[in-house]
């Protein structure tokens, strides 16, 4: 025993352990903008995870790769593994707020979770929290949240827009009244978010709602399916992630649920979702916040100046994945989101305060937005201290068998709906926590 | 040499019977004491307080519950992370429901609704023992699960499910900075320490260790099986509804059900038992085990330089941390603790080993 645990052995180890921290912290260099990465490639959401993270590291390296960093600022990232779990997710912001010369110049959570312990923690380090399509859905008003940007729509605006497509479908919102909806969800605070929605929604058009939870990973799905088979609703929404997602399709086929009337949200509609599923998957639908399947302009400039050179994080087959897609949109809004603050602080690392202002005065246009070679995956948005989403249109698009195409047109967001919600929702939480609301400056 | 308790004469009772005899123990308790109340926070970063000493302390004392539990009175309990969430919930509903409670009465009064939720969920060990108690508390896990995901008064009827903690304010002092969250997680791993410390070493401890050893001996010679494995499950219950509370206001800040979930009943009980079962050093060394080894798996490609993809960190993480617990479990199935017993004792002879 005395062999193995040697006290010399013991100091030694943890001297070299010191030495190689000491080293690394040294690494630190002026001109780089350090824009951290939670990801989660291992784990039951990893098929998931993992496409969403090379599209962010893709980005970064395109933008590296071709234009030479932000402004001559260089990018450099880091990712750090949170395995979906609050309390490692927590860690990796903890390791990773303080890196590069100015400090992280945002976060991107990937869980509400995660997201509603940053919420906490981001006005005290003034580090601003990018939850595109996900997080607080109330965190759309800046005034009461001025460090959270759900960038392109939350999951209240994502189950609004199902539900004005399902009134499409049936002549009109007014023709809902007596169907039956189900939400089956991902027992957390993810799959409880749009309940409130759903809600006002079933009031408010006389359908009435089921919710039929599901337990964290969500493999074992017997006993919701079996409510869906007693229950018969018209249409199924599916708030899903990960596993959860192909097996929800494979149950839905055992008990004869018509896929078509079953629309998912967005983390419920990529390929890993329905490629498992096989056959049986086809004509499935999902919601796509703004992100689509397929390649646009930008993704050949990746071909060409990230994996012609080798540089890529994923496979070339991927690229252009509908979570590859999600994932270098994140991306891009955050360097946008940096020369945005850069264009009023200087061409310069940014501290994550000033990203902060430059993610509340993201303004692209279409002309901007063809620039970036985003042209047809992008509507053109603005964001404002009083709405803090910037844009509300998503679509619809189904898996024909082989790829995603899209079956609605662009649907707005209802906000004469939406944001009293919002006010509502925010106003109880400064309250909780004796916020005066009131926009930030600079 | 180091540990040669000859020459302290004990002349009273009072001295022989201290918590802590030797002289040389003493010491470095003063020292470990010092270390932690003053110079970790001198010299400490914001990560290290915020990512590794608070969750170390939270998770001591939770692991020290625990270890009162399965270690000295033997009933395997598997529902830890669902008292944890009792303690979170009691000490959040508290707060939220009567404005202006002193949060850390709030802490001590959660620990007191844990204790009530643990007796109830204790009443099975008095019929069963061994696998089938621990199947019984598991059941106590799911149903603390399922009861504040789905019943919405308990988060307040937030939409979501998920809450948030109000700040923590004491005697005008706002718990917001991460040295005086670290020094009130501390203070309070302290108090609780020596307080288990006395507790196991009275009567009550007593009658848990005769219990653990063999009950029906214990009942015997007059000890009252239900009074012994009730105390037991009251006071771990008090101890890990405390720690919950405590996770919840002092680490996370905001949490939903998952932050309870049954992986963290389990790598609780993994830290009693690498930690050393029956004894209130190995609850901390099992803590620090569980807690930091996986970060600093994490971390070491990087400070090494050696670059690695994320999901291989991860997956070799997994790896190596399942490997060394293996590894400690062989060379030392008794845990840490028993290994600092025997450089203990290694020590006492050195450098005249015979």
């Amino acid at each position: 025993m005395e062999k193995i645990f040697s006290p010399k052995s013991l100091v030694l180890g943890v001297a070299a352990a010191g030495a190689l921290l000491a080293a690394a912290q040294a690494f630190a260099q002026a001109n780089e903008q350090f824009v951290p990465a939670l990801v989660y490639r291992s784990g039951p959401y990893a098929p998931n995870g993992v496409p969403f993270a090379n599209g962010f590291s893709d980005y970064l390296t395109l933008v590296n790769e071709r234009d030479g960093g932000i402004n001559g600022v260089k990018i450099v990232s880091e990712e750090c593994e949170t395995g979906y779990s609050t309390d490692r997710g927590v860690e990796c912001y903890e390791r990773l707020k303080g890196k590069g010369p100015t400090g992280a110049a945002a976060f991107s959570p990937l869980s509400t979770g995660i997201t509603y312990a940053l919420t906490e923690k981001a006005p005290v380090d003034k580090i601003p929290l990018i939850t595109m399509g996900y997080g607080r859905s109330e965190s759309v008003d800046g005034s009461v949240f001025p460090w959270n940007f759900p960038l392109l729509g939350t999951y209240w605006t994502a189950a609004d827009v199902i539900i004005q497509y399902i009134g499409q479908m049936n002549g009109g919102l007014d023709k809902l009244k007596g169907k039956k909806i189900a939400l089956v969800y991902h027992d957390s605070p993810y799959g409880k978010e749009p309940i409130p929605l759903l809600n006002e929604r079933a009031k408010r058009h006389g359908f009435e709602l089921l919710t039929i939870p599901v337990t964290h990973p969500g493999v074992e799905q017997k006993a919701a399916w079996l409510q869906v088979r007693q229950n018969r609703p018209d249409y199924v929404l599916l708030w899903g992630w990960g596993v959860m997602n192909s097996t929800a399709i494979k149950e839905a086929v055992a008990v004869n649920y018509p896929r078509d009337h079953m629309i998912g949200v967005w983390w419920a509609g990529a390929e890993p979702d329905v490629l498992p599923a096989g056959e049986d998957a086809k004509g499935y639908n999902s919601i796509a916040l703004q992100h689509s399947a397929g390649q646009i302009a930008v993704h050949a400039d990746i071909l060409k100046n990230v994996y012609d050179k080798g540089k890529g994080a994923g496979k070339r087959e991927e690229v252009g994945h509908v979570l590859y897609n999600r994932g270098m949109l994140n991306a891009m809004l955050t360097v946008e989101s940096i020369r945005t603050a850069q264009g009023k602080y200087g061409k310069k690392p940014m501290t994550g305060e000033q990203v902060r202002w430059g993610i509340e005065n993201l303004n692209l246009d279409q002309n901007r937005i063809r620039q970036l070679g985003f042209a047809g995956m992008l509507q053109p948005l603005k964001v404002s201290c009083n709405d803090h989403e910037g844009v509300r249109h998503a679509r619809i698009h189904q898996w024909d068998g082989a790829k995603w195409k899209f079956v609605s047109d662009w649907i707005e967001g209802d906000n004469t709906l939406l944001r009293p919600m919002v006010d509502e929702a925010a106003r109880k939480y400064a309250k909780e926590k004796n916020i005066t609301p009131g926009c930030l400056k600079g | 040499m180091f540990y040669r308790e000859a020459g302290q004469f004990k002349t009273s009772y009072a001295a022989d019977q201290a918590v802590f005899p030797i002289l040389q123990d003493r010491f470095f308790i003063a020292l470990w004491l010092a270390i932690g109340f003053v110079l970790v926070p001198l010299v400490s970063t914001e990560y290290l307080f915020r990512a590794i000493f608070i969750p170390f302390l939270i998770m001591s004392l939770a692991a020290l519950g625990l270890n009162l539990l399965v270690g000295y009175c033997g009933q395997l309990s598997l529902g830890t992370g669902g008292f944890m969430a009792v303690g979170a919930y009691a000490a959040y509903n508290l707060c939220v429901r009567i404005p202006g409670l002193n949060p850390l009465v709030a802490f001590l009064l959660a620990g007191g609704v844990t204790t009530v939720v643990g007796i109830v969920f204790g009443i099975p060990s008095l019929r069963i023992r061994g696998y089938y108690l621990a199947v019984a508390t598991l059941a106590a896990q799911f149903f603390l699960d399922w009861v504040f995901s789905r019943v919405a008064w308990f988060t307040n009827n937030a939409p979501s499910g998920s809450v948030t903690a109000p700040p923590i304010t004491l005697f005008g002092l706002t718990f917001e900075s991460p040295v005086r969250k670290y020094l009130l997680c501390l203070a309070i791993l302290v108090l609780f320490a020596v307080a288990a410390k006395n507790i196991v070493r009275g009567r009550m401890g007593r009658v848990w260790m005769a219990t653990r050893d063999m009950d029906l001996a214990a009942e015997i010679i007059g000890i009252r099986p239900m009074y012994a494995k009730l105390s037991a499950f009251a006071v771990s219950s008090f101890f890990i509804g405390v720690a919950g509370a405590l996770w919840a206001f002092v680490h996370l800040g905001s949490w939903e059900p998952l932050a309870f979930d049954i992986n963290r009943s389990f790598s609780i009980l993994f830290m009693v038992i690498i930690g050393g079962l029956g004894s209130i050093l190995g609850s901390l060394l099992g803590a620090a085990f569980i807690t930091l080894l996986p970060l600093l798996l994490n971390q070491l490609p990087q400070w090494a330089g050696i670059a690695i993809s994320t999901a291989m960190i991860s997956h070799l993480e997994s790896m190596i941390f399942g490997a060394l617990i293996v590894f400690f479990l062989v060379v030392e199935p008794l845990g840490l603790a028993r290994l600092w017993h025997i450089g203990k004792e290694k020590l006492r002879l050195w450098p005249f080993p015979y």
